[in-house]
């Protein structure tokens, strides 16, 4: 039986980790590659890197640090930020990515999924989502869930399915940050329409919110989070030999 | 020297640093030269079948891994590389592989219930059965490794590991020297490496 992932996510900028509060405020934490290498070490079962560099500068600086991190680390990397064409996926891939992840860049040119699916498979594109509640219904934001789009959200994952996104990230903005758990209903919405592996973000303060994830929605593969893990609050062994004993399929 | 075959399929930045990590001299070459050196050979892959064993095949790296396996080289096959080492595959049309190990590959769809995924995509726990090969010395029954893939060793008699999606999958082979695995141990973690680094004792120094 595949085991359900737990995934620490990993924001950089300028070759630092950063985790901001609702997208805001960021905080610098630690080095990419220590990171990477500790998690590694303890329990995650993927990584998941964020170049939320604009510069081109930057954007050297991360591939840099991405071949290092990819030279030390083995279990499955996936990143994303910047990804806005073909040429997107095939500079990380050279870097040791395995999956790369696609945001604004398929808002901008949706048959980048497309076209990243038929040449390396859907296996490797990732569709991450920033949704938010508007008027009742899920809205998809851009720019690092600063800009409304005004598409439905659910319309939106569907059509990157059936594009070829091999696996979604699904980020509540209404939740992100706030550590009052992930948001159930959202996430419900979309595992109802997709048959592929849902992974769900935003809003983990605590190892029962997992739990209850799990438990809730068995649909869903795996939970992503960033600063409860990076600051210590709950430690990855440790969650998932709690999920473990409630019966949710876990490698520990 | 440990030969990691580059014949144009995928990407060796992982497996090439996997072997550093564990702390063996790998080369990632295509010169046929090179592999008739090998002390150990990996056959890589990724994508579909049939443009991998066409590139295998025209370049000539096809009749130099079967004959080194033949002289007793040990080879390892990893995915689609596992895959090719079979004797056909029928993954969009029918393919002759390199017939080291025997059966055929086949849609996990075949033989999974409906419900589940396809690709078998994620971490996944080893079964050995009755006899522990001696690839997996350093490891315990229902160690988890990473998988990615959508086809799988049918009508297979070398099997030593499988993985349990809805059914049984051939998780990894061997016949005497010849070694497969569905898996991609440089994406596995510990458990993964240390696979890596009894098949590179295997057949003494490296």
């Amino acid at each position: 039986m595949i085991t359900k992932r737990i995934i620490p996510c990993l924001d950089v900028k300028n070759g630092r980790v950063v985790k901001g509060v609702n997208f805001q405020g960021l905080a610098d934490v630690s080095s990419p590659v220590e990171l990477g290498k500790y998690y590694s070490d303890n329990g995650a079962d993927e990584l998941v890197f964020y170049d939320i560099t604009a510069s081109f500068e930057g954007r050297k600086l991360f591939s840099d640090i991405l071949k290092e991190v990819a030279s030390t680390i083995f279990i499955p990397l996936t990143v994303g930020g910047g990804i806005n064409g073909v040429e997107d996926f095939d500079r990380v891939l050279k870097c040791g990515a395995d999956k790369v992840s696609v945001n604004s860049g398929a808002i901008r040119n949706p048959s980048i999924i497309y076209e990243a699916a038929k040449r390396y498979g859907s296996q490797c594109v990732v569709l991450s989502v920033d949704a938010k509640r508007v008027n009742g219904t899920y809205h998809v934001f851009a720019k690092g869930g600063r800009e409304d789009t005004g598409m439905d959200a659910i319309e939106w994952i569907k059509r990157g399915v059936a594009d070829g996104a091999g696996e979604i990230v699904l980020n509540s903005i209404d939740t992100d940050g706030v550590k009052t758990g992930f948001d159930l209903e959202m996430l419900k919405a979309v595992c109802d329409v997709v048959s592929v592996p849902v992974i769900a973000s935003g809003g983990a303060g605590c190892k029962e919110d997992f739990t209850t994830l799990f438990k809730t929605l068995p649909k869903v593969d795996a939970g992503l989070a960033a600063s409860i893990f990076h600051f210590g609050e709950v430690d990855i062994n440790d969650l998932k030999k709690t999920l473990l004993a409630q019966g949710i399929p876990m490698r520990i | 020297m440990v030969v990691i075959i580059d014949y144009g399929v995928g990407n060796l930045f992982s497996l090439a640093s996997s072997f550093a990590a564990i702390g063996v001299e790998a080369k990632v070459s295509g010169d046929k030269h090179e592999i008739e050196k090998a002390t150990h050979i990996i056959l890589p892959g990724v994508g579909a079948f049939g443009d991998a064993a066409e590139k295998l095949f025209s370049s000539g790296m096809a009749d130099v891994v079967k004959a080194q396996a033949k002289k007793g080289v040990p080879v390892l096959g990893i995915c689609l590389g596992m895959q090719l080492l079979f004797e056909k595959s029928y993954e969009f049309g029918v393919y002759d592989g390199l017939g080291l190990i025997s059966g055929e590959i086949r849609p996990i769809a075949d033989v999974i219930p409906k419900d589940l995924k396809i690709p078998h995509i994620g971490w996944n726990a080893l079964h050995f059965g009755e006899k522990k090969n001696e690839i997996f010395k350093y490891l315990t029954e229902g160690d988890h490794v990473y998988f990615v893939h959508s086809y799988y060793g049918a009508d297979c008699q070398d099997v030593i590991a499988t993985a349990d999606y809805g059914a049984p999958l051939t998780a990894a082979v061997a016949k005497s020297n010849v070694y497969g695995c569905q898996f991609h141990p440089e994406k596995s973690g510990p458990v993964g490496l240390n696979i890596l680094r009894t098949f590179c004792e295997i057949g003494g120094q490296v």
